[in-house]
């Protein structure tokens, strides 16, 4: 099947995919009509919809396959024959990407893929992204020029501590089906999935369905939180079935759903080794007396996702609290955040999931082309935000989770802070916020600049958690920072001449023509 | 009995190994430097600075840093991201990775 991505893509189409990727990767080249960051279910629907309208584009992605999180899948190599059995809508994923392969076959998108984007600035009356590309030893610098970005950087997972979560075996629910999809891999035989979100759902099937025992699911919220929105769950009638095709492959597994439970600690000396899970309150509080053991040799866990947003606030892009308590972008109908050029599509404008994230990704491919947006698309998305915020509001964390905290729980993983250092800043030197609590304790200083305890410091210093302020998106050595000019000088980054691999490329392949449709519009 | 393989089925092309503290470990095409060690069991490759914890894979995406490792003697690579090549030397590394440095 051509649109397999577990086939090697054909030859004419790879050389004619590096050899733009070379094409746009200089940063003294014309500016593409637009740069898409990350190819995920949003940032793939926009690249193709967007080429497909016309317009010139280069899509940049930290992963190796397009497909991002949701449509991981094994690399060539692993011979996988049915990548769709460890995916939900494999279909939706596998018509974009064949068109990214025909789009990047015909010149009109440059897929750079091992790109990680680490930051976006303004050049003339475009941006300029510099973004590092490979890994180890052949990692190096590049930069794309552009006339209008998307961003799709998609979402990671909201952590919240526990004791003994730093444990060997003790893992992201995603970071499970991650590894899972894309490494054919578990990290135990009797997994425990935790946290809350219909996420855990998902990867306990998937988890069971690769031969994993999992005892429980643990879910902090109520589902009956949905009850109260019955509303939008009937117009939403595939959300409905996904949960009940989760839900069917739970019994099939006989996995028991704990509803209101949470996994209070982790036992284990070098690896977990067991949970205990404990009956909350409608906050979130551990209520005493509940706890019993459950034996394991590994924990995925996680509390939802959080949109993954450093890009575009470092570029002033105004942000709003979502439904599920986490900080997301603040867009429009035509998916325009607050900054002129800058369009956003997908969890980063709150977590909604990969039918959101498609049609938001078309819905901003039309808006940056200047066409008329569907109205299908436009009531699609509607329908899926309404059931987004619902989901959101039913699994938003209560208040009362820290009450599982212990003060010699390590909160920052990285730096190994525990939360009686977070505690005595708050309670001792005056800490109203997660920032003055990290100079004060180090929390959040480390190689993850507070990914992972952001929300935990946050709610240890009483406060809702703010929005992501990085400057580097991911860790950039200081030569690559040193090679910037300043602006208005040329920009640095060359790609260097071992980059393309012109021995594939006929020269006549690389396409050089111009953008074939009038630039796009950057005003709102 | 159930697997990821038999749930996807085919097969990898043609194996090789890398190295991990002098162990020879499977390598399926493809798969990454914490895939590798996940498949043989192995879940912890790193120890922290401060307390000398073990670490390994914990996010799975790169964005929580807990796996770093070092590979042919480079330190603080992602063992999450980084795909295993035939012949890698993975070892374990104990805090910064740059014990030599002496600081």
């Amino acid at each position: 099947m051509p649109t397999s991505p577990s086939e090697p893509a054909r030859p004419a189409a790879a050389a004619a995919v590096t050899a733009t990727a070379a094409a746009v990767t200089a940063a003294d080249a014309a500016p593409v009509d637009l740069a898409v960051v990350g190819a995920g279910p949003a940032g793939l629907a926009a690249a193709v919809t967007a080429a497909g309208l016309g317009l010139r584009v280069a899509l940049l992605d930290a992963g190796e396959r397009a497909g991002g999180q949701f449509y991981r899948h094994p690399a060539p190599g692993l011979g996988a024959a049915r990548p769709e059995a460890l995916h939900h809508g494999w279909a939706a994923f596998a018509a974009r990407e064949a068109a990214l392969r025909a789009h990047a076959a015909a010149g009109r998108i440059g897929h750079l893929a091992e790109h990680h984007v680490w930051t976006v600035v303004p050049d003339g009356d475009g941006w300029l992204l510099h973004a590092v590309a490979g890994h180890g030893p052949e990692e190096r610098a590049a930069a794309v020029r552009a006339r209008a970005v998307l961003i799709a950087t998609g979402a990671y997972e909201r952590q919240l501590p526990f004791p003994g979560w730093t444990l060997p075996g003790v893992v992201g629910a995603g970071g499970a089906q991650a590894m899972l999809k894309s490494g054919l891999v578990l990290p135990g035989r009797r997994v425990v999935v935790a946290g809350s979100g219909p996420l855990l759902l998902a990867v306990a099937g998937s988890l069971a369905a690769a031969g994993a025992g999992v005892p429980a699911v643990v879910e902090a919220a109520a589902y009956t939180g949905y009850a109260r929105r019955a509303g939008v769950l009937l117009r939403n009638p595939r959300k409905l079935a996904e949960g009940a095709a989760y839900g069917g492959a739970l019994l099939r597994h006989r996995v028991r759903l704990l509803t209101r439970y949470a996994v209070t600690e982790a036992h284990g000396t070098d690896r977990v080794e067991a949970v205990t899970v404990a009956r909350l309150d409608r906050d979130w509080r551990p209520l005493p007396g509940t706890g019993r053991r459950i034996a394991c040799d590994a924990l995925a866990v996680g509390h939802g996702l959080l949109p993954q947003l450093e890009l575009a606030t470092g570029l002033g892009c105004a942000t709003r609290r979502s439904a599920d308590g986490a900080v997301a972008l603040d867009l429009d109908a035509g998916q325009r955040t607050s900054v002129p050029g800058i369009w956003s599509a997908g969890e980063t404008g709150g977590i909604g999931g990969a039918d959101l994230a498609l049609a938001e990704g078309e819905i901003a491919a039309h808006a940056i082309a200047g066409r008329p947006v569907p109205g299908a698309l436009v009531r699609r998305r509607a329908r899926l935000r309404a059931f987004a915020d619902a989901m959101g509001a039913a699994h938003r964390p209560g208040g009362g989770w820290t009450g599982w905290l212990r003060d010699d729980t390590p909160v920052c993983r990285c730096e190994e802070v525990p939360a009686g250092l977070v505690r005595e800043a708050v309670r001792d030197l005056g800490a109203r916020d997660a920032r003055t609590a990290k100079l004060l304790t180090r929390a959040g200083m480390g190689w993850c600049q507070g990914r992972m305890c952001g929300p935990a410091v946050a709610a240890l210093a009483g406060e809702e958690p703010a929005a992501d302020r990085r400057p580097l998106s991911c860790p950039v050595t200081l030569g690559r920072l040193a090679e910037l000019r300043p602006a208005g000088g040329a920009p640095a980054g060359q790609a260097p001449a071992g980059e393309a691999p012109t021995g594939q490329a006929p020269a006549g392949q690389a396409p050089t023509r111009p953008p074939a449709a009038p630039p796009p519009r950057a005003g709102r | 009995m159930r697997s990821p393989r038999s749930l996807v089925g085919g097969a990898p092309a043609a194996e090789h190994t890398v190295r991990f503290d002098g162990r020879e470990l499977p390598v399926q095409p493809g798969q990454s430097i914490a895939a590798v060690l996940w498949a043989a069991g192995i879940l912890a490759w790193r120890t922290t600075r401060g307390t000398g914890a073990p670490r390994g894979a914990f996010c799975g995406i790169g964005a929580c840093y807990d796996c770093l490792v070092t590979v042919n003697g480079r330190p603080n690579q992602r063992a999450c991201l980084v795909p295993a090549r035939p012949g890698d030397d993975v070892t374990t590394q104990e805090g910064t990775g740059h014990a030599d440095l002496a600081v």
